[in-house]
């Protein structure tokens, strides 16, 4: 039996504009036209006041650590222990899940609250994962 | 909801507990609903109402022999079942069905009859999480603890303590999966599983079941055991993804919920005797703790390493000794129910001398859902 394989996104119609944007090495998320809500994961209306007219934009890609755990076991397939599994928190006020790249395993290098930029992991010809890293300067 | 109108007048686990290979999950449901007959004196045609989680009501029904004139099927987690008894008693209270059966029952470590849980991978789980290394609970409930810590000031060695105290309520509990005493030490050096939290501050994993038989306060007056009074509810849900929690120092849906049950319930902290919280990882007490409104979060860490919650402690805290100590099949809540009415009946195995109102509180999926049900034993 082959190895599981490491679990990969499938786009609906309502995330496909992100999967697009990883792919082109831009993080974007949506910005509700009527009360200017910023949000994720991505949907065609405003979780805040439900309007159904929202613009996509180009995110900065800064974020700070928000939380976060080192997992060692189990490991999900495709994954190295320990690996640490973040939830990041966008300068634009949204958080997402992330792993930190370039970055020591440890509670010594992962601090709460540093500062953190995108880096974008291409896992194949569709997907590309938007991931962080400790900010450089 | 009007208070006392509805009771538990059955209560039951499966007979064994652990590890039960000989039994489908299915049968586990059907061994502790029948206890659960048995002890009130009931019949499956004596059944008019079925609630149920993971297993459909349908599936209930037609194994136990039972036709439902009033079906709840609400899976939001471990505290479904808190959700199952709030639906029930406003059923009751309504007129809709007159007695009904809650059951779960889960074949969490032999997985016999049982599906894995999946994640498609065009949920928004499957594609804002799963990718990232999320395998299982132990890698997603405690990723909300180090923010928890920084912003309340809580300590690596107060979390630990959860852990001493509820094995000290395991080792008075004959039916208790883990009963050997242990140390703050044995808990901070015990196997990392997902830093900061070691196995000792994980639930444990093992085969089980419980049934509750609830009907109106009138009726429960009529049957054999000790009525346990419904004195107030609460109920909640906020997200299905740990990530996109409103904040992580705090839980909405354990906010509303175990409020909305205060209110309900008419009654202040003070009146509490005995104290359920649902603990599938140790951080979860202190989380129960601060947003049901005991005590200011910063608090919760420091109250317990006080030993306040253990034998002998102001407040009894998971007496049967949680998830972490007693048992955890998967969805505990039925476990925590079955506690604080063994309690309010005056026969659990580490009672608390004259109790007479218990809170119980559980968490569904990583904070996803919440369910609070306060019993008493007085009109």
């Amino acid at each position: 039996m082959a190895e599981p394989a490491r679990a990969k996104p499938k786009p609906t119609p309502e995330t496909q504009h992100f999967w697009d944007g990883t792919r082109a090495g831009e993080l974007r998320l949506q910005r509700c036209d009527d009360c200017a809500h910023v949000y994720f994961p991505p949907r065609p209306f405003c979780p805040s006041c439900g309007c159904r007219k929202v613009s996509v934009f180009k995110a900065s890609g800064k974020a700070k650590l928000y939380s976060y755990v080192i997992n060692h076991r189990p490991a999900a397939p495709g994954f190295t222990p320990p690996y640490a599994i973040a939830v990041v928190e966008l300068d634009e006020g949204p958080r997402m899940m992330s792993n930190i790249l370039d970055c020591p395993q440890t509670p010594e290098a992962l601090e709460l609250d540093m500062k953190l930029e995108v880096a974008f992991e291409q896992l194949d010809d569709a997907i590309t994962l938007p991931q962080f890293r400790p900010a450089k300067g | 909801m009007r208070r006392n109108q509805v009771a538990v007048v059955g209560a039951a686990e499966t007979t064994e507990l652990g590890i039960i290979p000989h039994m489908s999950q299915l049968q586990l449901h059907a061994d502790a609903a029948l206890n659960a007959m048995a002890d009130c004196g009931l019949k499956p045609s004596d059944i008019d109402g079925v609630a149920t989680a993971v297993e459909t009501p349908q599936q209930i029904a037609h194994y136990l022999g039972i036709t439902p004139s009033w079906v709840d099927g609400t899976s939001v987690g471990g505290c479904s079942f808190m959700l199952h008894v709030r639906h029930a008693a406003a059923a009751i209270e309504a007129g809709l069905c007159k007695t009904v059966l809650i059951t779960h029952a889960e074949s969490g470590k032999s997985m016999i009859g049982k599906q894995p849980r999946s994640t498609p991978a065009d949920s928004l789980n499957g594609q804002f999480e799963a990718p990232f290394g999320v395998y299982g609970p132990p890698s997603m409930f405690p990723i909300p603890v180090l923010r928890y810590m920084k912003t309340h000031g809580i300590t690596h060695e107060q979390i630990a303590m959860v852990a001493v105290v509820q094995r000290e309520w395991a080792a008075k509990n004959p039916r208790a999966t883990m009963k050997k005493p242990i140390t703050v030490e044995d808990v901070l050096n015990s196997k990392m599983i997902a830093y900061p939290f070691r196995i000792l501050q994980c639930c444990l994993v093992t085969d089980g079941g419980g049934a509750l038989i609830l009907t109106s306060a009138e009726r429960a007056k009529d049957f054999p055991t000790k009525p346990v009074y419904i004195l107030g509810t609460g109920e909640s849900v906020e997200t299905p993804m740990v990530s996109q929690m409103q904040t992580f120092d705090s839980s909405r849906a354990f906010r509303t919920a175990g409020p909305t049950a205060f209110r309900e319930a008419g009654i202040a902290h003070k009146d509490v005797d005995h104290l359920m919280i649902y603990d599938a990882f140790a951080h979860l007490p202190l989380y129960g703790l601060g947003d049901l409104g005991f005590m200011p979060h910063e608090e919760t860490g420091p109250f317990i390493a006080a030993g306040h919650t253990r034998p002998g402690g102001k407040l009894p805290l998971n007496t049967n000794g949680g998830g972490l100590s007693y048992m955890h099949s998967g969805m505990y809540g039925m476990y925590a129910l079955q506690e604080s009415v063994r309690q309010m009946r005056g026969i659990a195995p580490a009672q608390v001398p004259g109790a007479k109102i218990s809170v119980c509180h559980g968490v569904g999926g990583m904070f996803a859902a919440s369910g609070t049900i306060i019993f008493t034993n007085e009109t």
